[in-house]
């Protein structure tokens, strides 16, 4: 077997010249986890009886010669805000202890049809909501990188699980930018795809409007391959694209001569991590060398896309969070009436972060406030789209700093909600305009921690982001590893 | 002073699709409890809802029929509120842009013909069923409630009326009347009994000839006809009554109690909570082609009102033509089919609507279930106005034909109810009662006119009632 982390393309290489099996993959996989759990804490669930058959079933088929393709038999991690038939399913609440959901996600079965092997269920803040995975009911997740630090969120379990190869790949799903911000602070690649690409059929919902699911993985070629498995229309999400999906592994080596590359000028300066702008600086100087275009550009209402998120999230929450009332699954304390349970099992089953959200979100619903709140939000949303819209007749892709800093400390913002929305100010306009951005790392800062790189792209524009991205990969050439202890030691496999 | 009554309706008639708004499970009646659910209708975490196309035909189709504009898109929107009944704490319903809006509905009783404007038609979802187990199964007295979610997510359609009725009468007209176009127009079955049809009414009074409305009482859970109408009543007797004694009205929401005849008012006042209405992020903007919807329109059934004016055209009396053009499909095409064999249509009309319909309901039968034509009301008609038989031996003609003996002639010669209108045969009765009653001759010769009636009399009686009245008064006429 090779040694070294694995990329869902070396990984299925040595499947098919019989270097590995899909069981020893696992295996290996497995004792990673087994290592770096007590540590890093990225699942929640570890399926072994369920990977082990998925395995062991790959390796058959595949003896046989049925192969299904680039995942079969690749161990992959899933957030466990997807529902996983049978499999418990909490998103990091109390309120969903002991939930086995009676069906699987879309994006799953697809897996499950691609021949994947689903790993386990990972850690995230509760219903998705945060930035550093600290709001898990169930602890947080610690950054492989330096296990005093976060490792962003909320798909902070599958970043840290691929950055810390106890999964190849895994999904996450993004909102605000909760696959690539974490991606970004563990130094891999997070990729959200245009809004509707891939269904958000058993994704349990946190803002139904800005959710996408989309790959976390070693290289942007295996976001490609993740992505294509899952990507399509779903008759059962009545918001999934019904147009054919982009060729997101098509282009990955056209490079970028001929491109132009819009920096994003809101997007940097004051309150961003010095070694940051600097690596970001330096990665566009390098862009430019290979022929692109590159050219400050301005959108003046990213500075308000935040505000505006925070009041259309958790306006969308608050209703979708209405369902966990004690009446027909997971946790039900039970009142002396039906309001009483409904209230006393949601004072009981939610997390500071969600009860914050859903008074947020109803507040900004409410008669009267509506207009101011609500109201004004989505007038800025249609705004910020058109000002997307402009920019992208400049410019071919938008470019950023995925984040402005770099993993920060446990506990380090968790008294100080505001500091912790702004982990997300350069990934969210993305969500609100449903357009597709990718994060790639490109280097580490003087504490040794990862730097992500953002390509934003007009919708179903995953094509040039995917070419601007591998190219950014080729040019960073970021090859470095989490510290000893917890990445995999030179020569032992994986 | 006078007070007047304004009176809104909102209507909710459940449709019965194959399949739910927005999952796969069947729409259901009576089946054993939560038998077709699914993670859409349950609200299972991570499920979406997918728009059931054929509702939205079916609420396009009935928009048109209530006259209303139908908007070239429209919008679901999430009506937030916590019921146990409610899977997702929220119904997906319609708000500020619904499928139909602007319409009207033509409405005619025995005291008055009138137009009632329709604010606005549009789609949502019904909830669960809570049933309350144990002690007097009411919400108060109950042990334990379930939830069934059968009915949970059925497709649901809302027409709200605009205030233009001014009694509890024109209500349950109004009512009735578009139960017969929701049927009508093959949305929906509006079974009364499965309350698959229900009403809430906005009640004001205002002084006469004030154009100002009053303080709005909003009166909830009548099932019925019978029912909307007498809580209607009760409310307006209840606000006079307040006024009268120098009350207040005030805007709240009461709930109308079957078995008690009274309306209550509810613990937490509904009118004033705050749904937080928002655009149902789930399901995208509907977009209406205007083709379709125009193609829809030719599509539309004759409706009631412009049945009934067709068949006053046709010379039906009011009342029997609206009964007719409400009546039940059956009935109608027994009706239109004697018109087309030739029967009169006021004769027709008349035998639809009173001996059919009664012996029917005598039978417990419907129409299906006997053996009656149009073409035979044609000939039984015929046989009247021909003289042959008489109106009382028609209605036995018509039970002989029904018990299925035959057509009217047959029945009518078996069951010897022909009249005899042999003119030679008739004139030798008559002989033989002069012959036989010379004294009464002699009174009628002499001047007295009622003994005429003695004669006529005596005939039918020689002749077992089979006699035809007027012929045998022209005989009698010319002999005496
Ligand atoms: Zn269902």
């Amino acid at each position: 077997m090779p040694s070294g982390p694995l990329s869902i393309g070396a990984a299925g290489a040595a499947l098919r010249s019989g270097e590995a099996t899909a069981v020893e993959l696992l295996a290996a996989v497995m004792s990673r986890a087994e290592m770096t759990e007590s540590e890093l804490h990225c699942y929640l669930n570890l399926d072994r009886e369920g990977a082990m058959a998925a395995a062991r079933q790959a390796d058959r088929e595949l003896d046989r010669g049925e192969d299904r393709g680039p995942l079969h038999g690749i161990p992959v991690a899933v957030k466990d805000n997807m529902c996983t038939r049978g499999l418990e399913t909490t998103c990091s609440s109390k309120i969903l202890a002991g939930y086995r959901p009676p069906y699987d996600a879309t994006a799953v079965a697809r897996l499950r049809e691609a021949g994947a092997v689903i790993v386990g269920k990972t850690n995230l803040d509760e219903f998705a909501m945060g930035s550093s995975t600290e709001n898990s009911a169930y602890g947080p997740t610690r950054n492989p990188w330096d296990t005093g630090r976060v490792p962003g969120g909320s798909s902070g379990g599958s970043a840290a699980a691929v950055a810390a190869g106890s999964a190849i790949a895994a999904l996450g799903s993004d909102t605000g930018g909760s696959i690539r911000q974490p991606a970004s602070l563990c130094g891999v690649v997070g990729m959200k795809p245009t809004y509707g690409l891939v269904s958000r059929y058993g994704l349990v919902a946190f803002a139904s409007s800005l959710d996408q699911i989309g790959p976390l993985t070693r290289t942007v070629g295996d976001a490609a391959l993740l992505l294509s498995a899952v990507a399509g229309h779903d008759p059962a999400d009545a918001t999934s694209y019904a147009g054919r999906a982009p060729d997101f592994a098509g282009s990955l080596d056209r490079g970028v001569d001929g491109l132009r590359l819009g920096v994003v000028k809101e997007l940097g300066g004051d309150g961003y991590q010095p070694d940051v702008s600097e690596a970001t600086e330096e990665m566009l100087n390098k862009l430019a060398a290979q022929g692109a275009e590159v050219m400050e550009v301005s959108l003046p209402l990213f500075d308000v896309a935040l505000s505006a998120y925070y009041l259309i999230a958790p306006a969308e929450c608050s209703a979708n969070l209405a369902r966990f009332d004690g009446m027909r699954y997971g946790l039900s304390i039970k009142g002396s009436t039906a309001s009483a349970t409904m209230a006393g099992t949601r004072a009981e089953g939610f997390g500071p972060e969600v009860t914050r959200r859903i008074l947020l979100g109803t507040y900004a619903l409410s008669a009267g406030y509506f207009d101011a709140f609500y109201g004004q939000a989505q007038r800025v949303r249609s705004l910020l789209q058109a000002e997307f819209d402009e920019a992208y007749r400049k410019v071919d892709v938008l470019v950023s700093p995925t984040s402005p800093t770099t993993a920060f400390r446990l506990g380090e913002r968790t008294q100080d909600p505001l500091a912790m929305y702004m982990s997300d100010i350069c990934t969210i306009p993305s969500n609100l305009s449903g357009h597709p951005a990718i994060s790639v790392p490109i280097g580490l800062d003087s504490k040794h921690l990862p730097i992500g790189f953002q390509v934003m792209a007009p919708a179903l524009g995953e094509q040039v982001m995917m070419a601007v991205a591998a190219e950014v990969e080729r040019l960073a050439g970021f090859d470095a590893l989490p510290p000893p202890a917890l990445a995999p030691p030179p020569g032992v496999p994986l | 002073m006078k007070w007047e009554p304004v009176i809104g309706i909102e209507v909710h008639v459940e449709l019965d699709t194959d399949s739910k708004m927005f999952c796969g499970c069947r729409v259901s009646f009576g089946d054993p409890p939560n038998t077709h659910v699914c993670p859409v209708c349950l609200a299972l975490p991570g499920s979406l809802p997918v728009p059931n196309r054929k509702a939205i035909e079916r609420i396009i189709r009935l928009g048109l029929a209530l006259n209303c504009r139908i908007n070239p898109g429209s919008v679901f929107h999430r009506k937030n509120y916590y019921y146990a009944d409610l899977p997702k704490n929220y119904q997906i319903s319609q708000y500020d842009v619904p499928v139909c809006v602007d319409g009207w509905l033509d409405v005619e009783s025995d005291e008055s013909r009138f137009r009632v404007g329709i604010e606005r038609v549009h789609m949502e979802e019904d909830t669960g069923k809570s049933v309350h187990v144990g002690e007097g199964g009411r919400i108060h007295s109950a042990a334990e409630t379930l939830v069934d979610f059968n009915r949970a997510g059925t497709p649901l359609v809302e027409i709200v009326s605009r205030p233009d009725l001014r009694s509890a009468a024109d209500a349950r007209t109004y009512a009735q009347e578009l139960r017969a176009v929701v049927v009508e127009t093959g949305v929906s079955d509006a079974r009364m009994e499965r309350g698959s049809i229900r009403f809430d009414a906005n009640v004001s009074i205002r002084p006469e000839g004030s154009p100002e409305l009053g303080v709005k009482v909003e009166i909830k859970n009548m099932n019925s006809f019978r029912s909307l109408e007498k809580a209607i009543r009760s409310e307006i007797e209840r606000q006079t009554a307040l006024v009268a004694t120098g009350e207040r009205v005030v805007m709240e929401t009461r709930h109308w109690d079957e078995e008690g005849e009274v309306t209550h008012g509810m613990r937490t006042k509904e009118g004033s909570s705050d749904y937080r209405y928002f655009t149902e992020p789930d399901l995208a903007p509907m977009v209406f082609d205007g083709s379709w919807v125009e193609e829809a329109r030719s599509h539309l059934p004759e409706l009631p009102a412009l049945r009934r004016d067709r068949y006053r055209g046709m010379g039906v009396k009011p009342a029997a033509a609206r009964v007719l053009a409400s009546s039940d499909p059956q009935l109608r095409s027994l009706f239109e089919e004697a018109v087309e064999s030739g029967a009169d249509a006021v004769a027709a009309g008349n035998w639809v609507t009173g001996e059919v319909t009664a012996s029917l309901r005598r039978r417990e039968v419907s129409l299906e279930d006997v053996p009656l034509r149009g073409g035979q009301i044609a000939a039984l008609t015929r046989l009247v106005s021909e003289g042959r038989v008489s109106a009382s031996a028609a209605r036995e003609v018509l039970e002989g034909v029904m018990d299925g003996e035959g057509s009217p002639s047959e029945v009518a010669t078996r069951r010897n109810l022909l009249q005899l209108s042999d003119r030679a045969a008739l004139e030798e009765v008559v002989e033989e009662v002069m012959a036989a009653n010379p004294e009464a001759v002699e009174r009628y010769r002499s001047g007295e006119g009622k003994v005429r009636g003695f004669l006529v009399g005596q005939v039918m009686r020689a002749t077992s009632g089979r006699a035809d009245p007027r012929a045998v008064n022209e005989i009698l006429s010319a002999r005496l």
